[in-house]
């Protein structure tokens, strides 16, 4: 107790407090989304952390009690918004797998292409994050330029950037077009050779290396413990990707590594969201390669035939008597669909992403959960950042890579 | 050697008997229904078997079911076996006066954060759970909103005075009598336009 400290006229029934308390958050620059920590201080060592979610909850499990099936979606886009189109997919095979829909191959491929390009944006934003979060905000900024383009093609392919509503069940809305192909292509090209530099910058780098080697580190068995998915288990050295262990939308035909790190800290999640990133592209470049061997009428087949909830063309609309009844019982949601519980998930940019659907046969779903990895995985953050600096937090709670949207539903 | 279903629900009839029943296999998924209070002993003979090892947590909630008397909420579990890659779901029902379920949170800590969010939504009490409060909705809400008898709002309802999302209101958006006066409205003001 130093001198000065007796000196301080400390109002009648206060206790001494040895710790600080500091609220980081709900709308704090490092925490990426409205979450909140209260960490509790003893000088910049962290004694423990707090969480708080639910900022921006927004009900959708009861929203999707009263919307038919291709009205969900949207909801979908609103998780992980910084991969939408995974879930977009995601939600409807899990639709298809209920209504017991067979997607044609092309349709598959098409899906992965735009899955992978999803998680290469998502993985793209995180990892440059953890730089701009360490202080070097170059890399961030040169990389943004190719989630830009990447952001285009999901233009040409569906309209829209950020919440795409990509897809219907059993395809997609319309066919890629060419100069979605020939974006593609410039993605395919231009984005190794950036992302080459942007690992160059980072990799490496003695001051990068030491914020993040042997912060927020978690074994596998308490990141299995823990329920961690994705990225984040794979980093700690469980080798658990939902695109190899149950494939969907034929990822089993494509020949891609599931890299895999070691002592489950920052910087093994870094590394192994760097190396996901070429492993995505080798996968692309294999998908596109397979929709180019499809050719004349194949090569024109872009979603499944299921009339009861794909909507059909405007033209068939105007000048078709059951094209006509299907997108009148399609709009207003008068489609019943089959009874049953199903569970369906997808590799999702930050881990497995699952759907939980009860139907009773009405129009819409009896109950819908979603499994949404980084709400499950973000309750391990006192754990990771216990004992650790005040900076260390920073840069555990940015390599998690957590979604506000996703955390609160 | 691999796992299959059938030695799963062997192992488990053999040591739970005539507790589980409702077996399903909907999708591929094999499914049970366990006695309530042994929902725990159900998780722990089946992280603890050498053979089955589900220690993995992949999902917990709840779903409120209010025709079913006396057993209105469901609390579903999917378990997972990463090594052999079998997915599994049980579920218990408890009554939604009394929904007493012992937590989960000690075997797996991945259950802690998802028992809250089926707190709050549902109600469900989760016996011996370190901190049963809400997580994302307000602390000082006194409903849970996902049951069954609290609907989403009606599209059509008109009490609400609020002018500014369209609802109600002087106005009156909505409501068929506003429309025919609008309509009105519009037309003796379009009377007296003039081009400037």
């Amino acid at each position: 107790m130093s001198d000065v400290q007796h000196h301080i006229k400390l109002p009648d029934g206060s206790i001494e407090k040895q710790t600080t308390t500091l609220n980081l958050g709900p709308t704090h620059p490092a925490t990426h989304g409205v979450m909140q920590n209260i960490i509790e201080l003893d000088g910049e060592r962290i004694v423990s952390a707090e969480q708080t979610v639910g900022y921006i909850h927004r009900a959708f499990e009861k929203l999707a009690e009263r919307r038919p099936l291709y009205q969900i979606t949207t909801l979908t886009d609103r998780l992980n918004y910084c991969s939408s189109p995974i879930n977009n997919m995601g939600w409807h095979m899990t639709c298809e797998k209920l209504l017991n829909v067979k997607t044609p191959k092309r349709v598959d491929y098409l899906r992965v292409i735009i899955m992978e390009i999803a998680r290469i944006t998502d993985h793209l934003i995180c990892n440059s994050i953890v730089g701009v979060d360490s202080g070097a905000y170059t890399g961030f900024l040169y990389v943004m330029q190719y989630r830009e383009l990447a952001y285009e093609i999901y233009e040409e392919v569906c309209g829209s950037r950020l919440t795409t509503n990509m897809g219907r069940i059993g395809g997609f809305e319309r066919n890629f077009t060419n100069t979605a192909f020939e974006k593609l292509e410039k993605f395919l090209k231009e984005f190794p050779v950036a992302w080459k530099e942007f690992e160059n910058l980072f990799t490496r780098n003695r001051i990068f290396m030491d914020r993040l080697i042997g912060t927020g580190a978690i074994s596998a068995e308490r990141a299995l413990n823990y329920g961690f998915t994705g990225p984040n288990l794979r980093a700690a050295g469980v080798d658990y990707d939902v695109r190899v262990h149950t494939p969907y939308s034929s990822y089993e035909d494509f020949d891609f590594v599931v890299p895999v790190g070691k002592t489950g800290d920052n910087y093994d999640r870094f590394l192994v969201r760097g190396e996901e990133v070429w492993q995505s592209l080798s996968i692309i470049e294999q998908a596109y390669r397979k929709v180019q061997e499809f050719k004349g009428a194949d090569a024109e087949v872009y979603h499944a035939d299921v009339p009861e909830y794909y909507l059909p063309e405007k033209k068939d609309v105007y000048t078709k008597m059951e094209a006509l009844i299907w997108h009148f019982k399609i709009v207003m949601g008068e489609v019943e669909m089959p009874k049953g519980e199903v569970y369906h998930s997808v590799e999702g940019a930050n881990g497995e992403l699952g759907f939980y659907l009860i139907s009773d046969g009405g129009r819409t779903p009896y109950r819908l959960h979603f499994r949404r990895p980084c709400f499950i995985y973000y309750q391990a953050y006192p754990e990771l950042t216990k004992g650790a600096m005040l900076s260390d937090a920073i840069m555990t709670m940015s390599s998690l890579n957590l979604i506000a949207g996703e955390l609160d539903a | 050697m691999s796992l299959n279903k059938e030695t799963i629900k062997q192992k488990l009839v053999a040591k739970f008997g005539e507790q589980l029943t409702e077996w399903e296999e909907p999708y591929g998924v094999l499914t049970f229904t366990a006695a309530k209070d042994i929902n725990l002993k159900v998780m722990q003979f089946l992280y603890d078997d050498e053979e089955l090892k589900f220690r993995f947590l992949t999902d917990l909630c709840a779903v409120h079911y209010p025709t079913r008397k006396d057993e209105e909420i469901a609390v579903v579990y999917h378990l997972h076996n990463l090594p052999d890659n079998i997915r599994l779901r049980f579920k218990i029902f408890v009554p939604a006066v009394q929904p007493d379920v012992f937590t989960a949170s000690k075997l797996f800590e991945a259950a802690n954060w998802m028992e809250r969010e089926t707190y709050d939504f549902f109600g469900v009490n989760f016996i011996g759970h370190p901190k049963l409060k809400r997580i994302l909705n307000v602390d000082e809400m006194d409903y849970f909103p996902m049951r069954k008898e609290f609907p989403l709002e009606d599209q059509t309802r008109i009490d609400k005075d609020d002018e500014m999302f369209g609802r109600g209101g002087t106005l009156g958006f909505g409501t068929q009598k506003a429309v025919i006066e609008t309509v009105a409205e519009d037309d003796k003001n379009n009377e007296g336009e003039e081009v400037v």
